[in-house]
């Protein structure tokens, strides 16, 4: 199931993405980048990637307005070229025009897997991104996705739009 | 399974969605969480789940992991995004306009509905500022020229209780739509082995689980479920969904949950201030019923054919109101909106009228003379002095609850004994009258 990259994979179809595709990304990735983290408690920004910290991902957020600060105990950087670290995978929470360069930078700094939210779509960037050997997500969310394939999002009323009789887990 | 793009039949997702394993001791059951609340991992834990920055569970009021697995069921049954169980079908309804009514506020609904329905809207809501345009549904048009600029919704039943009636929900959804109003249908009587409203432009489904779905009259329970297909923003009607929420130090649920703001919206602040929420082991017995669900829908739906068919060539019965039948009126949407059959609740008349219809009702042996319908056992009642009481003869004959009518719900005994049982009633009944 945990098939590792290939440049040969099967074209990702970005309609319609396999509930084991979003697994292997979600359990590859072990620090994300995340570019648009807000430092207010009640933007979306933040409540995924608190869901993210407490579901063992280290988040490093990105935000040149909140460069220097600290957002839920992570240092803040102005710009993914700044990170200490490369990460795994960047999570984009911008707008599907400013996820084009954005996308660049990802697959400048050696980051395997790209994520744009939900609301934001970036085909162009995706083919250049797979063509570098990146995986990409797009118009998903990356807590949302997790809750729902580890059981989580049920506990809500929520359909996961999967039937397994195996105990949940991601 | 997860890996291939067809979906699960219903059958499967009926016996399978929301029922995983237990994820800590591997029950395959799902068990009872007969807990009112749950222990917080730590302060910061605590904190995340009241800010609804994590899932989890905090209070039995808002949500409940058996009460989840019904959800998720139902859900996925009716092919919705998310689902919210409550205490009763009527909490539901109540539950289902809570996040898009404010006072002043109106919704266009048909006048056909389950008298129970009329009730409450006619009767209650006004106490909220809420008020219902009642309009005759057989003309979709009607709730195009009954709505205005503070229309949260439109209302129907897929099947009419009692009456037979079958909603143009197609027709009525694209008006719906021209004017961004979500429509709301009442599936209850159809269930959705029979009728899925999303496909046909509902937004939200709302139903009485204590029918069809528990199966065996055992449990009460309603429902509400969302298609998440519906744009809360788009005119800045719904401002309880788009909004900074007071309760939530400013959270925007749409903004926030996407296309399942609805249905956190009905747990965070729905089941929170209004608080009916539904006894765990009212959903447990429901989700046990919910297995056999297309089983025992095949066997409502062949008995009821048969039955109508019997009643129709009847000698003692001046009508039969079954949507099944060549000669209905519904017959044609029945074909299109429930080609597997049109329910098990239908109505008639007995030559006689009033008083011949209450003999029939106190001469049946199989049958059980109460007040509900969807069990397991076929039930009757006569409408008009119990179920639709309280609505005036006028508002009773528009319900398909007149003076006359007899209402049964077909049951899933061996068929020739509930016609058996039916003929020696109206024998009697004819006897008597014949003796009078």
């Amino acid at each position: 199931m945990d098939s590792p990259i290939a440049p040969a994979a099967p074209a990702v179809d970005h309609d319609h993405y396999s509930d084991s595709y979003l697994r292997g990304i979600l359990r590859q990735a072990k620090t994300i980048a995340m570019v648009g983290a807000s430092p207010n408690w009640n933007r979306p920004s933040y409540f995924a990637m608190k869901y993210l910290q407490e579901h063992g991902f280290r988040v490093i957020p990105v935000n040149p307005t909140a460069a220097g600060t600290e957002i839920l105990g992570e240092k803040v950087y102005g710009d993914l070229h700044e990170l200490p670290l490369k990460p795994d995978m960047v999570d984009i929470f911008r707008n599907s025009e400013a996820a084009g360069p954005i996308t660049d930078q990802a697959i400048a700094i050696g980051a395997r897997m790209v994520w744009m939210q939900l609301g934001v779509r970036n085909d162009e960037a995706a083919r250049r991104a797979e063509a570098a050997g990146l995986q990409v997500v797009m118009n998903r969310c990356p807590k949302i996705e997790h809750a729902r394939l580890s059981g989580r999002l049920e506990w809500h009323g929520i359909a996961p739009g999967f039937v397994s009789s195996k105990k949940r887990k991601l | 399974m997860s890996d291939k793009p067809s979906k699960p039949g219903f059958d499967t997702l009926a016996i399978h969605a929301g029922a995983a394993p237990d994820p800590v001791t591997g029950a395959r059951a799902l068990p009872i969480y007969q807990t009112t609340a749950y222990v917080f991992d730590d302060a910061d834990h605590a904190a995340s789940l009241f800010n609804l920055q994590t899932v989890g569970f905090i209070y039995s009021r808002l949500t409940n992991p058996t009460n989840a697995a019904l959800e998720a069921k139902l859900a996925a049954l009716e092919g919705g995004r998310g689902c919210t169980v409550t205490a009763s079908g009527h909490s539901a309804q109540i539950m289902a306009l809570f996040p898009l009514m404010g006072p002043g506020d109106n919704i266009v609904a048909s006048n056909k509905l389950y008298g129970g329905s009329i009730n409450q809207m006619k009767n209650s809501y006004p106490k909220f500022g809420w008020t219902v345009k009642f309009v005759d549904a057989d003309d979709p048009e009607n709730f195009r020229r009954a709505a205005d600029a503070r229309t949260k919704a439109f209302f129907c039943e897929s099947l009419a209780n009692p009456g037979g009636v079958i909603s143009d929900m197609e027709a009525i959804g694209r008006i719906a739509s021209d004017l961004h109003v979500p429509l709301i249908v009442d599936n209850t009587m159809a269930t959705p082995f029979l009728c899925r409203p999303i496909e046909w432009g509902a937004t939200l489904i709302i139903h009485s689980t204590t029918k069809f779905l528990c199966g065996t009259g055992t449990s009460m329970g309603g429902a509400i479920v969302d298609a998440g297909t519906f744009d809360w923003s788009k005119g800045g009607k719904f401002p309880s969904l788009t909004e900074p929420d007071p309760g939530y130090h400013g959270l925007r649920f749409y903004e926030t949950f996407g296309d399942m703001a609805y249905t956190f919206h009905s747990h965070a602040v729905g089941l929170r201030d209004l608080g009916p929420s539904q006894a765990p082991f009212n959903a447990w017995l429901t989700m046990l019923g919910m297995e056999t669900l297309s089983l025992r829908m095949e066997r409502h739906v062949a008995n009821a054919q048969k039955v109508a068919e019997f009643l129709e060539k009847h000698p003692a019965v001046a009508w039969v109101n079954y949507a099944g039948l060549p000669s209905n009126k519904y017959n044609k949407l029945a074909r299109k909106y429930l080609p597997n059959g049109a329910g098990s609740i239908f109505t008639f008349g007995v030559k006689g009228g009033y008083q011949a219809g209450l003999k029939v009702v106190e001469n049946v042996e199989l049958f059980s003379h109460l007040a509900n319908i969807g069990d397991a056992k076929s039930l009757i009642i006569h409408p008009a002095s119990t179920t639709h009481r309280q609505l005036s003869e006028e508002q009773g004959i528009a319900a398909g609850a007149g003076p006359d009518v007899i209402r049964l719900s077909i049951g899933i005994e061996t068929v020739a004994d509930i016609i058996a049982d039916l003929d020696q009633a109206l024998r009697k009944a004819t006897e008597r009258r014949a003796a009078e």
